[in-house]
C-alpha cells in the first residue's frame, strides 16, 4: 500500500479557512456541506494562553474502520493506496460508515443521499498535483506527499519536526499529521 | 482550560453537532428482528422438547408471524437507506469484515428456514389455509416433507434464531466509533430482550392457560436476567476508556438519564417484572395483559434509547460547537 500523507504546520497556520473554500470550489460541494473544517484550540489559563489552528478532514486512515464496516464495498481504498473513497454507484446510504468514523469526517451528499467525504483530491493526485486545499493555502503551511518515500517533503518534515496525529488511540492509524 | 472552537462552518446535516443519522427505522428493525428470533427460538425449542401440544399458540400460530415481522422490519430498514435504489448492492458483494454484510446474507438464509418451520406445523395451526395449499401438488409435498422433518428443521432454527437475536446487538456493538455501544454486554442484552418480547407476545395471544403460565414464568426469568445485564452494562462502560466514561455519563445524570432509567428501565423492565411476580404468586391475574404489553414497549424502547445514546456518544467533541440554528436568526 502506498501511503499518502498530509502534513500541516500548526506554527504557521493562521486559521483563515482558505483550505475549506478551496475544497468547496474544487469539488463543487452543495450548500451547507463541507469535507474539511478548521478548529481553533485554546489551552492554558489567562494570561498564559496558547492557541493552535487545525485544518481537519478525513484522515485517510491506514486502518480505516469505515472501509471495514461497509457492507457493499462502496467505501474502498483507491488503487492500493490509503486514499479512502466512496463509490456512489455502490453506496446504499446505510450510514454504517458514518457511525464508525471516530473523526465524524463523513457526510451525506445532498440531494442524492449517498455518503461523501474528502478524497485527498485523488483526481488531482492522479495528475501529479497537490490536493486543492494544499495548493491554495496562502501561508504554505500544508504539505502533501508519499510517506513511504524517505526523500519526500512530508517524510523529511516528520523526521525533523515534532508532530501529533488526532485520536491515535483509536487505532485507525490516521495519515494527517500536525507539526507542533 | 481547553476550548476547541470551529472557526469554519461544519454543520453537515445529520452529522453535526451530534450524529442523528438513524431515527426510528433502525430500532424498529432491531426490535422486529429480535421478535422474529425469539419466536423462532421458542417454537423450535418447544418442538425439540416435545412440548408442542402444551404451547400450541407459540409453535403453531405465532410461528407464522416470523416472516411477517421480519419483512416489516426489513421494510423499515429499506426506508432508512438514504440511497435506497442501490439496495441491491448488499447482494452483489460479501464483505467478511462488515457485520452488516453478514446480516444481509443471514436474512436471506433465514427466510427459507422460517418458511420450513411454519410449514412443519401449518396443518395444526392454520388448517383452512393448509387445505388451500394442499390443492397444489407442491403444497402437499412441502407440507408432508416439513412435517416429517419437523425436528431437524427445529434443530436448524435454533442456531439461526440465536444468531439473528445476537446479530441485532452486534450490529451496533461493532460500530467502533460510538463508545456507548462498545461493550460486549450489548448483544447479550439484545438477545435476552428478544426472547423476552417473544414470550410476551405468546402471553398476549394465547388462550391456553397452561401456555400463558409457562411463558409468564419464562418471561419473568428473562426480565430478571435483563435487569442484571443492564447493571453489568453500566459497570462495564464505567470501567472503560475515557470516551466510554463520557458516554455512560449520558445516562448517569446526563441528557439520557430519564429516557434510560424511567422510560426503558422502569416502564420496560421493572413494572412488568413486578406485575409478573404478582401474577405468579397468584395475586392479580387481571394484570396479565399489562405486563406483556409493557415488555413489548420496553423491548422497542431499549433499541431506540440505546441507539440514540450511542449516536450521541462520540470520540470527537468540540467543546464549543457551531450552532447552525443561529444562522436562521440572520434571515
Ligand atoms: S477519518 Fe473516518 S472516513 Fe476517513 S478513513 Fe478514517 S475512518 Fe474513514
Ligand atoms: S453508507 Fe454507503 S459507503 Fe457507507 S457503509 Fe453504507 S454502503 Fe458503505
Amino acid at each position: 500500500m502506498t501511503r499518502y500523507a498530509m502534513v500541516i504546520d500548526m506554527r504557521i497556520c493562521v486559521g483563515c479557512g482558505d483550505c475549506v473554500t478551496a475544497c468547496k470550489t474544487e469539488n463543487q460541494m452543495p450548500d451547507g456541506l463541507t469535507r474539511d473544517w478548521v478548529v481553533e484550540r485554546t489551552s492554558g489559563v489567562y494570561p498564559n494562553l496558547s492557541t493552535e489552528f487545525r485544518s481537519e478532514r478525513c484522515n485517510h486512515c491506514s486502518h480505516a474502520t469505515c472501509v471495514y464496516v461497509c457492507p457493499t464495498g462502496a467505501s474502498h481504498y483507491w488503487r492500493d493506496t490509503n486514499i479512502v473513497l466512496v463509490d456512489e454507484g455502490m453506496c446504499t446510504g446505510c450510514k454504517a460508515c458514518i457511525a464508525s468514523c471516530p473523526y465524524d469526517a463523513r457526510l451525506i451528499m445532498h440531494p442524492e443521499g449517498y455518503v461523501d467525504k474528502c478524497t485527498f483530491c485523488h483526481h488531482r493526485v492522479e495528475k501529479g498535483l497537490d490536493p486543492a486545499c494544499v495548493s491554495t493555502c496562502p501561508t504554505h503551511c500544508m504539505y502533501f506527499g508519499v510517506l513511504d518515500d524517505p526523500a519526500s517533503k512530508v517524510s523529511t518534515l516528520l523526521r525533523t519536526r515534532n508532530y501529533k496525529t488526532l485520536l491515535q488511540e483509536t487505532g485507525n492509524q490516521p495519515n494527517v499529521y500536525y507539526l507542533t | 482550560m481547553i476550548e476547541e472552537v470551529l472557526v469554519t462552518l461544519k454543520a453537515n446535516p445529520k452529522i453535526d453537532p451530534v450524529l442523528s443519522t438513524w431515527s426510528w427505522e433502525v430500532p424498529v428493525y432491531l426490535f422486529l428482528g429480535g421478535l422474529t428470533a425469539g419466536i423462532m427460538f421458542f417454537a423450535a425449542i418447544m418442538v425439540l422438547t416435545n412440548r408442542q401440544r402444551e404451547v400450541p399458540f407459540m409453535t403453531e400460530k405465532l410461528v407464522l408471524w416470523t416472516v411477517i415481522l421480519l419483512s416489516i422490519g426489513m421494510g423499515a430498514l429499506f426506508l432508512d437507506l438514504s440511497h435506497r435504489w442501490y439496495v441491491y448492492r448488499f447482494y452483489t458483494a460479501f464483505r467478511p469484515t462488515s457485520p452488516m454484510s453478514w446480516g444481509s446474507w443471514i436474512l436471506i438464509i433465514i427466510y427459507p428456514v422460517c418458511i420450513l418451520q411454519i410449514l412443519s406445523t401449518f396443518r395444526q395451526g392454520y388448517p383452512k389455509l393448509a387445505r388451500r395449499l394442499e390443492r397444489f401438488g407442491v403444497g402437499v409435498l412441502a407440507l408432508d416433507l416439513s412435517e416429517r422433518f419437523r425436528r431437524p428443521v427445529a434443530w436448524v432454527s435454533v442456531p439461526f434464531a440465536l444468531g439473528l437475536g445476537i446479530y441485532t446487538g452486534v450490529l451496533l456493538n461493532t460500530l467502533v466509533a460510538r463508545p456507548f455501544w462498545n461493550t460486549g454486554i450489548l448483544p447479550i442484552l439484545f438477545l435476552v430482550s428478544a426472547l423476552s418480547t417473544a414470550s410476551a407476545l405468546a402471553i398476549l395471544g394465547t388462550s391456553d392457560k397452561g401456555e400463558r403460565h409457562l411463558f409468564t414464568r419464562i418471561d419473568f426469568g428473562l426480565i430478571a436476567v435483563e435487569i442484571l445485564l443492564v447493571f453489568l452494562l453500566v459497570i462495564d462502560l464505567s470501567a472503560g476508556s475515557e470516551v466510554q466514561l463520557a458516554s455512560v455519563d449520558l445516562i448517569l445524570g446526563g441528557r439520557y438519564t430519564v429516557a434510560f432509567w424511567i422510560l426503558f428501565f422502569s416502564v420496560g423492565l421493572l413494572i412488568p417484572f413486578l406485575l409478573e411476580a404478582r401474577e405468579l404468586l397468584g395475586k392479580s391475574a387481571a394484570a396479565f395483559y399489562m405486563a406483556p404489553l409493557f415488555v413489548l414497549i420496553g423491548g422497542y424502547l431499549l433499541r431506540q434509547v440505546v441507539m440514540n445514546i450511542g449516536l450521541h456518544s462520540s470520540w470527537s467533541n468540540y467543546a464549543n460547537q457551531f450552532d447552525p440554528q443561529l444562522l436562521e436568526l440572520l434571515h
